[in-house]
């Protein structure tokens, strides 16, 4: 009662209150359209401004802008394109590369992109020693490249790169020690771009320490002095706030058309949106799927559309004693899952229903693979018919503190899932945590239960990006071994012959939709929120922003 | 009062001594490892044994205890940040200024607000007024601080664009930042409008922060104003026959303040638990958002770092109220 | 629960015994502690009784009802509207009573018999276990109280029952220092001395004589102390810790899973946010009242 009354008087204030502010503050309003001038959120800081040393989506937005590699994806495409190089030969039995560089590009910092550059950052990669043998600083290289030339961490595989030759000033020939299906389209990754040799030993790129148990770079390089050949270069960084970069004005492509763009992070999804409502901002990524709606409601802002290049799924465990050993209990999850709701209902028209665990746009992808539409009623007959009759109880996990492009709400697709489970004839027990410390490892070491929620976004245009990273070896994640998946897998990685290779993929697919290792369900368009007038702003598949030529208004 | 200020000074000891075993057990009882943080989302079990191996994390937890002690205290060193890679000093001295900064908005807003509004209503007492700020009081520590910080942004920066909704100053601003204080800043370098619009990012927060502080001054300073206003000296002030403002000002206020400054100190705590919530809000770059992070990221150098670092605060700050409260309050006891 | 702990400077120490009946008759003298009592009554009345006033099970699910994927506001059918997942938010709220009635009792109840414990047995044998216990109170307190409780959440992994004891852990020094100040302040008191001189037991006199007479502070701190549990759990939960199935209806959680729908349908965080303002409002009106009813002093105000 009285409580209202003080309510009462604190409307009345308000609106007077509010008056006052807007006069005050009316000033600073429009900041953000200054002519030439383009402010980005994306979700974090970036780690480092080496692309050499980070695997972060948020540290690649930045550096892709200043750094190239010798072949890059058609902006918006997963198609490889030349880049720094302009045609490339594959001989000596799949182990010998040949690129021709291109001609008359300058670094940065003035110095000459030439084969020498090249070799000077493929033998950089391959000497690393020390604190850069740590998984957390090369992640990529690792992961493409195995080990260095000097193994100083148990564990490392040989390594793939033998040697990297000059051949006069515009031709490099690297050597591998044996044929890979990954070698090139993995030189699309940001971590394989080439950096400016002069300005990497000026600034201290290779001095590093390991602190505390955390690998730290210690020069300046990676804070204050990225140098590379792309279309931006660097201005400056102050951490936590701001990253700006300028336009390269030797760039020796199109030349971009903004003079600047600015890159801070904005970590809370809701933050980033009402940033660009304010005007704080022209433009954010990570756009979740439910404020699609009130970006392309609001007459000055729209939706800028990733194409899809993710696959979600449902991990399906199996393991000593588990149920899911039973293909009739993994065929009744699959059909126990009430798939086409949940993407019809909680992607906001930017998803679509995956019925295997590759997106359709890339190579492989086939029709033909069995399809398991939602049916509680033939899944309670599997069960009954199988080793774990209803109500069958299974461990069902998910993330928190999350949002994936192919997971915008990982929480409200585990309810879903789980209620049409419990229709199913299943008896689900929910468990979850937070993403970062404890679910990711927990789903790789295959302890998240028999059921998890789980997704993966492609690095590049390759269907063992997908495929040959969840199946082509024993993942514990999975549990279990399979030696006709992971056989026709290897047989693909290195088959030289294209069309040979897309046979062997779509074979796969068919192979592992019929084993069901899990259910993948939605292959999700992710989507950018920017001012209408921010124009020719492009979304990559495989997660960057192209600012080269975005700009306001049209040109 | 020299013995008692030794005596304080050699009780933070064993707090502190206490508070760095808590925190270091604590950070180990953790679910997963600093492995897998550091590894992030693409970790495999073997390059997670083969980290742990390496960084001597399997040894026992009292050895590594000990090294953690010596690292901390003699190479005054708190490690390295697993998620932004730069030294827990660095992120700290970045970081703690924006938090003071706001604790201290916070601060002038409910001191200025709940000062004036306790002392009026205890000059009322068991009027209209007093009834309506004691109900009022009570609903503002009723509300949750997080939901008070949504409401406020969506209102006075979504719907109405009258503030800014994040961060703490304009991204395009270039402006020097010589003491990390932006306010501070603008001020030092003669930048007016730097100034002016570090103080507008601070509004909304502040209110958010301050609401709780505003409602238990208003609350204590009404009671020390009763209390005084029946005390025997302002009795005979008044008795004496000197105008009411006059025994206001010289002895009522003057003492009623002793407890409101005890509780100001008080609040540090309040205000930094408040920070977790009120930054992650408002995407502010302080402490507190960055200790939320650090959990969900398991970034465990940082949480040592930084909890240790707060809680040495916390804990210098009662000091300091303590012993200027034993200063100004001759009545005090010292033992 | 760092509230629960300057509220508890104001409260007395001593509460003469005998002035229970007169602070009834204070207590129903105050319009905002009969204000708290209603909040009170209406929110334990709903989780009793919540199966007959809910008119949908809260955890049942009708996609159909979205609209394009979103909640839909109040109607006639849906009172509150529906929620994330087709859900009747009335009947969610109604029974989410009786998960916040549950969390507040549970945490205070570890936070007071804990900290009574504690405290009486350090302010009743005095000396180095009074020294060692109260020194761990400090460390206790040196922590900011929500890091200090997302912290044990975070290391017992998310869950009810973890928020339930991070809160109540929480309280522990709050409580135990509340007491060992009461126990302190009676332990020369004539009563106490009578009954030593007669020769009863040192844990007699502790729980036959001393603990009776710290009863009024306490209950002022517990009803103060259910009110900041409630908002510490929904603190918890909005940033992520809250209990393991997301179907719960508890109204922290609640808040917390609506926190990125705010744009489009503000309604689902602005009714459970009332909800827990209101509940907690009640308690802290009530606890208020109890204080000024209690408080000897006071009865010379005015």
């Amino acid at each position: 009662m009285k409580g209202d009354c003080v309510r009462g008087i604190l409307r009345r204030l308000a609106l007077p209150l509010a008056a006052v502010m807007v006069l005050v503050v009316a000033s600073t309003a429009g900041g953000a359209s200054s002519s030439g001038t383009l402010v980005f959120a994306g979700a974090s800081d970036p780690t480092y401004l080496d692309p050499a040393l980070v695997s972060d989506g948020e540290s690649f937005r930045v550096t892709e802008q200043m750094f190239e590699g010798l072949v890059k994806l058609r902006p918006g495409t997963t198609k490889i394109v030349p880049s720094l190089a302009t045609s490339w030969k594959l001989s000596g039995g799949g182990k010998v590369w040949t690129f021709n560089l291109r001609k008359g590009v300058k670094f940065h910092d003035g110095t000459p992109w030439n084969a020498a550059a090249a070799c000077y950052n493929f033998n950089r990669w391959y000497n690393w020693t020390g604190p850069f043998q740590d998984p957390s600083a090369t992640f990529y290289y690792q992961a493409t490249y195995g080990g260095f030339k000097k193994n100083e961490v148990a564990n490392l595989s040989p390594p793939l790169f033998r040697s990297c030759r000059t051949v006069g000033t515009s031709r490099i020939v690297v050597t591998l020690n044996r044929a890979s299906g990954v070698f090139f389209p993995s030189l699309v990754i940001q971590s394989f771009a080439m950096q400016s040799p002069t300005a990497m030993k000026k600034y201290g790129a290779d001095q590093a320490t390991l602190s505390g148990g955390a690998f730290r770079a210690t020069g300046t390089y990676a804070f204050q002095h990225p140098t590379g050949t792309g279309p931006f270069k660097f201005s400056s960084w102050t951490i936590g706030q701001k990253v700006e970069l300028v336009r390269n004005p030797n760039y020796w492509g199109k030349k971009a058309r903004l003079d600047k763009i600015i890159i801070r992070p904005i970590s809370d999804n809701e933050a980033r949106f009402q940033a660009l409502k304010t005007g704080e901002i022209n433009a954010f990524d990570l756009a979740p799927p439910q404020d699609i709606g009130g970006l392309s409601g609001d007459s000055r802002l729209k939706v800028v559309k990733r194409p899809a290049f993710n696959v979600a799924y449902v991990t399906i465990h199996q393991g000593p004693g588990s149920p899911m050993n039973d293909i009739k209990v993994r065929q009744a999850v699959a059909y126990g899952l009430n798939r086409a709701s949940v993407v019809k209902n909680f992607y906001y028209g930017t998803g679509k229903v995956a019925n295997e665990f590759q997106p359709p746009s890339l190579f492989g992808w086939t029709n033909k693979v069995q399809k398991y539409p939602y049916n509680p009623t033939k899944a309670k007959e599997l069960l009954n018919s199988s080793s774990c009759k209803v109500p069958c109880t299974v461990d069902f996990w998910y993330p928190t503190a999350v949002s994936r492009p192919y997971m915008p709400d990982p929480q409200r697709n585990f309810q879903a899932f789980a209620a049409s489970l419990e229709a199913s004839g299943f008896k689900v027990v929910a468990h979850s945590a937070p993403w970062r410390p404890t679910y990711v490892p927990k789903v790789n070491e295959g302890s998240a239960g028999d059921l998890n929620l789980i997704g993966w976004t492609g690095d590049y245009g390759d269907p063992d990006n997908f495929l040959g990273t969840f199946f082509r070896n024993f993942n514990p994640q999975f549990g279990y071994h399979n030696a006709a998946i992971e056989g026709i897998l290897n047989r693909a990685l290195n088959q030289p012959n294209f069309a040979k290779r897309v046979k062997l993929y779509q074979q796969a697919n068919i192979m592992i939709m019929k084993y069901l290792p899990g259910v993948p369900y939605a292959h999700a368009t992710p989507a950018l929120g920017a001012e209408k007038r921010v124009t020719k702003l492009i979304a990559t598949p495989v997660g960057g922003v192209w600012f080269q030529y975005a700009g306001f208004g049209g040109q | 009062m020299l013995r008692y200020v030794v005596r304080r000074l050699l009780l933070l000891v064993p707090i502190l001594l206490g508070v760095s075993i808590l925190i270091f057990f604590w950070v180990h009882a953790l679910p997963g490892n600093p492995a897998s943080a550091l590894l992030g989302e693409r970790a495999t079990p073997e390059l997670v044994q083969q980290y742990k191996e390496r960084y001597g994390l399997n040894r026992p937890l009292p050895l590594q205890y000990v090294d953690y002690l010596k690292v901390t205290v003699v190479d005054g060193d708190l490690g390295t940040s697993i998620s932004s890679r730069r030294t827990v000093a660095s992120e700290i001295k970045r970081r703690f200024p924006a938090t003071i900064e706001l604790a201290f908005a916070a601060m002038i807003f409910a001191v200025g607000i709940g000062l004036p509004l306790g002392f009026f209503a205890a000059k009322h007492y068991g009027g209209v007024f007093d009834h309506l700020s004691l109900v009022g009081s009570l609903i503002g520590i009723s509300i949750p601080i997080f939901f008070l910080a949504i409401i406020l942004k969506y209102f006075f920066a979504v719907r109405w664009h009258v503030l800014p909704s994040v961060g703490r100053e304009d991204v395009l601003a270039n402006n020097e930042h010589p003491t990390g204080f932006y306010v501070l800043d603008g001020i030092v370098t003669r930048n007016w409008a730097a100034s002016w619009d570090a103080i507008q990012h601070l509004i909304l927060p502040a209110i958010a922060l301050g609401s709780i502080p505003l409602a238990i001054i208003m609350r204590i300073t009404r009671a020390s104003t009763l209390d005084v206003q029946n005390e025997d000296y302002v009795r005979t002030a008044r008795a004496k026959g000197l105008s009411p403002n006059t025994v206001d000002r010289r002895h009522v206020l003057r003492n009623a303040l002793l407890p409101v400054s005890t509780i100001i100190g008080l609040q540090t705590g309040l205000l930094l638990s408040g920070a977790v919530l009120t930054e992650t809000v408002f995407a502010f770059p302080g402490m507190g958002s960055w200790l939320r992070d650090a959990i969900f990221n398991s970034d465990y150098p940082a949480l040592q770092g930084g909890i240790l670092f707060l809680a040495v605060v916390f804990v210098l700050v009662n000091l300091v109220v303590d012993i200027s409260y034993a200063i100004i309050n001759p009545r005090i006891r010292y033992s | 629960m760092s509230v629960a702990e300057i509220e508890g400077l104001e409260i007395g120490h001593q509460a003469p015994s005998g002035l229970w009946s007169e602070a009834r008759y204070r207590l129903i003298r105050n319009p905002g502690a009969v204000l708290g009592a209603f909040l009170v009554s209406i929110f334990v009345t709903v989780a009793v009784f919540a199966p007959v006033i809910a008119t949908y099970g809260p955890k049942d699910q009708n996609l159909d009802l979205l609209k394009n994927g979103e909640p839909v506001g109040p109607t006639a059918g849906h009172w509150f509207g529906i929620d994330l997942l087709g859900r009747d938010e009335f009947s969610r709220i109604v029974y989410g009573a009786r998960y916040s009635l549950l969390i507040g009792v549970v945490s205070v109840a570890i936070g007071l018999s804990v900290g009574m414990l504690l405290g009486a047995t350090a302010g009743y044998l005095g000396g180095a276990v009074d020294s060692t216990i109260m020194r761990a109170m400090d460390v206790m307190l040196a922590i900011p109280g929500l890091l200090f409780a997302i912290g044990i959440v975070a290391a017992l992994q998310p869950g009810l029952w973890q928020v339930m004891l991070a809160v109540g852990i929480v309280n522990i020094p709050i409580f135990a220092r509340l007491l060992r100040g009461s126990v302190l302040a009676q332990k020369e008191n004539d009563f106490v001395l009578a009954a030593r001189s007669v020769g009863v037991r040192k844990r007699g006199i502790l729980f036959g004589h001393i603990l009776p007479n710290s009863v009024s502070p306490l209950i002022v701190q517990g009803t103060l102390a259910m009110a900041t549990a409630i908002i510490d759990v929904a603190g918890l939960g909005f940033l992520g810790l809250g209990p393991q199935d997301p179907a719960t209806p508890e109204w922290g959680t609640m808040l917390a899973n609506v926190n990125d729908y705010l744009a489009s349908a503000p309604f689902l965080a602005i009714i459970p946010g009332i909800a827990i303002i209101l509940s907690v409002l009640g308690f802290n009106l009530i606890g208020d009242g109890l204080r000024e009813a209690l408080d000897p002093k006071l009865r010379s105000r005015g």
